[in-house]
């Protein structure tokens, strides 16, 4: 576990910067790609708060995220207006009952048997949207319309334009990543994070650490299902892709790639991951091999990830002096 | 030393406990009252562990009751046992590596069972401030025997009335150890109760009121200190000393 020193927060601030600063100079297919990067890094942060923090290696994350995105497009999806507020709360609400039931059954076991739950849950719901001809079969179901945010009749966003979709699911990835650095620094984010060093040792102080995992499944399932939420309304549409193992597995990748157990490692392992995807194809159409080569490099030479790197760098330009735990 | 009249803090009646098949505890018999300070003693693998998990649900017995002033908690769970004014400190330290110091002694802070808020964190401090000067190091960074005061710090925090140290000065430094009996004198005296396993019976004897010895999983003594130091063949025999 890291703490914060002033060179990491020098540089997160100047990653917000860049992502501030980006839609001005980018062209519109890479804003809508680092959009696209942004809803996916809230996803990731979510499954890190699981795998990162708590100790949980959920391999079905996917399936709240796929939850998330067709709960907006079944209820919503054929509405001339959506209410934003409304499908928000909605889908959020929803999403949350979905990992607190799918929760409240993984928590009772672990290590692989927890792994292989996830897993089944999230086939589970995947083969029912895949073979459900009304939500859209394996073809997936198209939206109408975006959301509205709307309050009192005057529109706040417009997230027809993709500049402002653009700020909006930066301001949701900062906000998220505000809230779990603000959770964690909490004596319940201490349970969590001592939970995943020794359960055991958790319990003989008292703690009912099944409720303690719980929580933090439901609360890493509702952000998932949140990024599912912008995902659909981003792209006005939804996939069974979205909750498969496929999904689950990439994610995992991308939190292991950026660094496990920080907020801002699977931001980063997001963004390299997606990025070469996009770049590689390019330059030859073995880039798959190419990019597991990269993920082998980090795993047997990098065991922290890209954050690890970042924090041993940042370690020299500083002396290690208190500071809040890693956000 | 308190007489078995009045309700006992923590009781347990022919505990057996298994791991798996192996039968490790055989019908323990033990009690401690309130402010008193005992002693488990026994040769390794006789069961003084086992007996610590028992009476505080991580290792459940099959067979046998623990009661709580009074009240049935023999089939309570971990937690909810520590919740009744018990902390525990391991043979294995117990420290969480992954937080600092700071945050060990703050994520396990409460008020004990009837609302006493004595042990804050000055206070502890006060009483370990070596502590103090290691507040933001991770647990991981800390030696042997500031672990040690970590956990024991750590388990005051909970403002128990009973506190159980397995192997409290196990592989310490003998100027650690020094400080730590220094630290379970105080703790005597402030009326928290505490049942001590220890390999130093010099030091543990003139400190309990009373003494279990364990072999093979059953009591096969218990006595008062001086009946036990003025006894060496019980020494020879059960302890190997």
């Amino acid at each position: 576990m890291h703490t914060v020193t002033r060179p990491i927060i020098v540089f997160l601030c100047l990653c917000l910067l860049l992502l501030l600063l980006f839609p001005v100079v980018g062209s519109s297919f890479y804003t809508g790609l680092v959009t696209k990067i942004m809803i996916l890094s809230i996803f990731t942060i979510s499954l890190d708060l699981l795998i990162g923090f708590t100790g949980l290696v959920s391999f079905g994350h996917a399936a709240f995220f796929g939850i998330g995105a067709y709960l907006l497009a079944i209820l919503f999806g054929n509405l001339e207006q959506i209410n934003y507020w409304w499908s928000l709360t909605l889908t959020l609400s929803l999403t949350g009952v979905a990992a607190l039931l799918v929760g409240w059954l993984c928590i009772r076991t672990s290590g692989v048997y927890f792994i292989m739950l996830t897993l089944a849950f999230a086939q589970m719901f995947f083969y029912f949207f895949f073979e459900s001809p009304h939500f859209g079969g394996d073809d997936g179901i198209f939206m109408l319309n975006k959301p509205q945010i709307t309050l009192a009749t005057r529109q706040l966003v417009d997230l027809d334009n993709e500049h402002h979709f653009y700020y909006f699911v930066l301001a949701w990835l900062v906000g998220v990543y505000l809230f779990l650095s603000m959770i964690l620094r909490a004596p319940f984010g201490h349970v969590l994070i001592a939970i995943k060093a020794n359960e055991q040792r958790v319990r003989a102080l008292g703690y009912s650490t099944p409720h303690y995992k719980l929580v933090s499944f439901v609360i890493a399932g509702t952000i998932a299902g949140l990024a599912g939420f912008l995902e659909a309304a981003h792209t006005n549409f939804v996939t069974p892709a979205y909750l498969g193992w496929h999904e689950s597995g990439m994610a995992i990748m991308m939190v292991i790639l950026g660094g496990m157990g920080t907020l801002f490692g699977p931001v980063i392992g997001t963004f390299i991951v997606v990025l070469l995807q996009d770049f590689l194809p390019e330059f030859t159409e073995h880039w798959k091999l190419i990019m597991g080569a990269i993920i082998i490099f980090v795993v047997l030479f990098l065991p922290n990830g890209i954050a690890g790197l970042i924090f041993s760098i940042s370690n020299r330009f500083s002396s290690r002096a208190p500071g809040g735990r890693e956000g | 030393m308190n007489t078995g009249s009045t309700t006992p803090l923590l009781q347990a009646e022919g505990l057996h406990t298994y791991y798996g098949d192996s039968h490790i505890l055989r019908g323990i018999d033990l009690r401690i009252e309130a402010g008193e300070t005992v002693s488990l003693m026994g040769r390794n693998g006789m069961g003084k562990t086992t007996t610590l998990r028992s009476l505080i649900g991580l290792t459940p017995p099959r067979e046998g009751r623990i009661r709580i002033r009074g009240r049935e908690a023999t089939r309570l769970k971990p937690h909810q046992i520590i919740r009744q004014g018990i902390a525990f400190v391991p043979e294995d330290r117990g420290i969480f590596p992954n937080l600092s110091v700071l945050e060990n002694l703050t994520m396990a802070a409460r008020s004990g069972p009837d609302g006493r808020d004595e042990w804050t964190l000055k206070r502890v401090l006060e009483l370990f401030p070596r502590l103090g000067q290691r507040l933001t190091h991770m647990g991981n960074q800390l030696s042997g025997g500031e672990q040690q005061m970590l956990t024991i710090a750590r388990a005051l925090m909970t403002n128990p009335d009973l506190i159980i140290l397995d192997e409290a000065t196990e592989g310490l430094a003998p100027l650690i150890r020094l400080e730590i009996w220094v630290v379970i004198r105080h703790i005597k005296s402030t009326g928290i109760a505490s049942i001590i396993v220890d390999k130093d019976i010099n030091a543990l004897l003139p400190i309990c009121d009373r003494n279990y010895i364990i072999s093979k999983g059953e009591v096969v003594y218990h006595g008062r200190s001086r009946e036990l130091m003025e006894n060496p063949e019980l020494h020879k025999q059960y302890l190997g000393v």
